[in-house]
């Protein structure tokens, strides 16, 4: 947690490169929620060289199905899911430009290494800690597949959202390093 | 005979979904606060202390706790002199999830087939829900809504007599290791020890719900509890994987006779929103 950095998409490489392991880095600005069932659609439409519903380029997604918000509110409870589970579809979204990932637990070797390749970021937050992370995003809107109920692909207007960079494009990982220090 | 009405039943299931959701045990947040005294990482000691702000703050704002609002499971303890008169108990049961999590602005998580289509169900229908028939006229609701990070980590391992005690911590502590921060620690570890393949799981389950400030009563076993939490917080996983020495808050066992030729151990995992309310119908 050396130092607070400002990260405001859309993202360049130049952004991407000075963050290191274990700063702390608060977004503003649109991020887009995307969890498993809208992975697999966006996946899908990549493959059939089909256009995304929004410009990924430069862009980050936070795996997030948030709870429905209460009247008045943006937004529900809205912390991380467990990140493992779109490590099959990642590397295809950073070919297109993905830049950053949020999210929680530790990613594949693969992911990782399509990280140094194509210059982005895995950054977590808190899992569990779902009201505090709730604060900082400002408005939530569907922009496609609602059918999905809590899976659909959401833009978030955020403020000041607080995470930690868990791997960079050194290839370095803040869980294996993190762990090895105090394990006994 | 004590006759207790289905509308009852919805209305305190409805209610339970959401308390769960929303407000943590005091428990959960005395242990956590303990183990945050003894944190060494500078980075775990941050996390912990967000934790239990997000405790403050969901209740404050009315808010669940995590976004994953989990699976309802339902645990039952039905007085065998209780008769459920105006409607079928199950839907009753069902009927309150759906209007708790409705009116709670809880996740709906629940999707119809598991494989195939996975269409969301919209009402985090169905509940999963045991009925033990036990002595007495009260009926006794423990709501324990439960989310899929940790259980994914969960496991059943058909183990042989010759694997041993020995065998079976090796078990529990490679199933953490290999957890990571997937499961959101400090976890809570349930272990089912025996009966078939399916009550080690079960018992895995229930062995959550005993306060985490109780020790198991049976001296054995709290003897290995305290063995294998310590080897666990050696693992240096720590607060959501990102390193420390908070790796489980708990670890919590149920144990069963066994068939001869068997050794079935199951151990559930719980992440740090270790949620679950009970309520009493007299």
């Amino acid at each position: 947690m050396s130092n607070k950095i400002i990260l405001k998409p859309p993202l360049e490489n130049k952004d991407i490169e000075k963050l290191k392991i274990g700063d702390q880095v608060l977004i503003t600005g649109k991020i887009y929620a995307a969890r498993d069932a809208a992975h697999k659609r966006l996946a899908a439409l990549i493959e059939k060289d089909q256009e995304l519903p929004f410009d990924i380029r430069g862009q980050i997604i936070y795996y997030v199905g948030p709870t429905p918000a209460k009247p008045g509110k943006p937004i529900g409870a809205a912390g991380p899911t467990t990140s493992y589970r779109m490590d099959p579809y990642s590397p295809l979204l950073m070919k297109k430009g993905l830049k950053a990932m949020i999210g929680k637990g530790p990613r594949s070797q693969e992911v990782i290494d399509s990280m140094i390749e194509n210059k982005a970021v895995y950054l977590v937050s808190i899992g569990g800690a779902a009201v505090v992370t709730a604060q900082s995003i400002q408005a939530a809107k569907v922009i496609a597949y609602e059918d999905l109920g809590p899976e659909a692909l959401q833009e978030l207007e955020v403020e000041n959202l607080p995470v930690f960079v868990a791997n960079d494009i050194q290839g370095r990982d803040l869980f294996q390093e993190g762990v090895e220090k105090y394990k006994k | 005979m004590n006759r207790i009405r289905t509308q009852t039943i919805t209305e305190i299931v409805k209610q339970l979904c959401i308390d769960s959701n929303l407000y943590i045990g005091r428990d959960v947040v005395e242990k956590i606060n303990e183990f945050r005294q003894k944190e060494e990482s500078p980075t775990a000691r941050n996390i912990l202390d967000i934790i239990m702000e997000n405790h403050k703050m969901a209740a404050q704002e009315e808010m669940p706790l995590c976004q994953d609002t989990g699976v309802a499971i339902v645990f039952i303890e039905l007085g065998q002199e209780v008769a459920i008169v105006d409607g079928n108990f199950e839907d009753a049961i069902n009927e309150g999830v759906r209007q708790g999590y409705k009116a709670g602005y809880l996740r709906k998580s629940m999707v119809d087939d598991p494989v195939l289509e996975r269409t969301n169900t919209g009402d985090n229908t169905p509940a999963i829900i045991y009925t033990d028939i036990v002595p007495g006229d009260k009926l006794k609701i423990t709501l324990a809504p439960k989310g899929g990070g940790a259980e994914n980590m969960s496991e059943v391992k058909m183990m042989k007599a010759v694997d041993g005690i020995e065998g079976v911590k090796e078990f529990v502590i490679d199933r953490v290791r290999r957890s990571g921060g997937n499961p959101c620690p400090p976890v809570i570890v349930g272990l089912g020890l025996g009966g078939s393949f399916e009550q080690s799981a079960l018992l895995a389950k229930k062995a959550l719900l005993r306060p985490l400030d109780q020790k198991n009563p049976i001296e054995k076993w709290a003897k290995v509890e305290d063995e294998l939490l310590e080897a666990i917080n050696h693992l240096g996983i720590g607060p959501m994987g990102l390193g420390g020495r908070t790796t489980a808050l708990a670890v919590h066992i149920l144990a069963k006779p066994c068939h001869m030729a068997s050794m079935p151990v199951a151990i559930n995992m719980q992440c740090h929103a270790h949620r679950h309310k009970t309520a009493i119908i007299p």
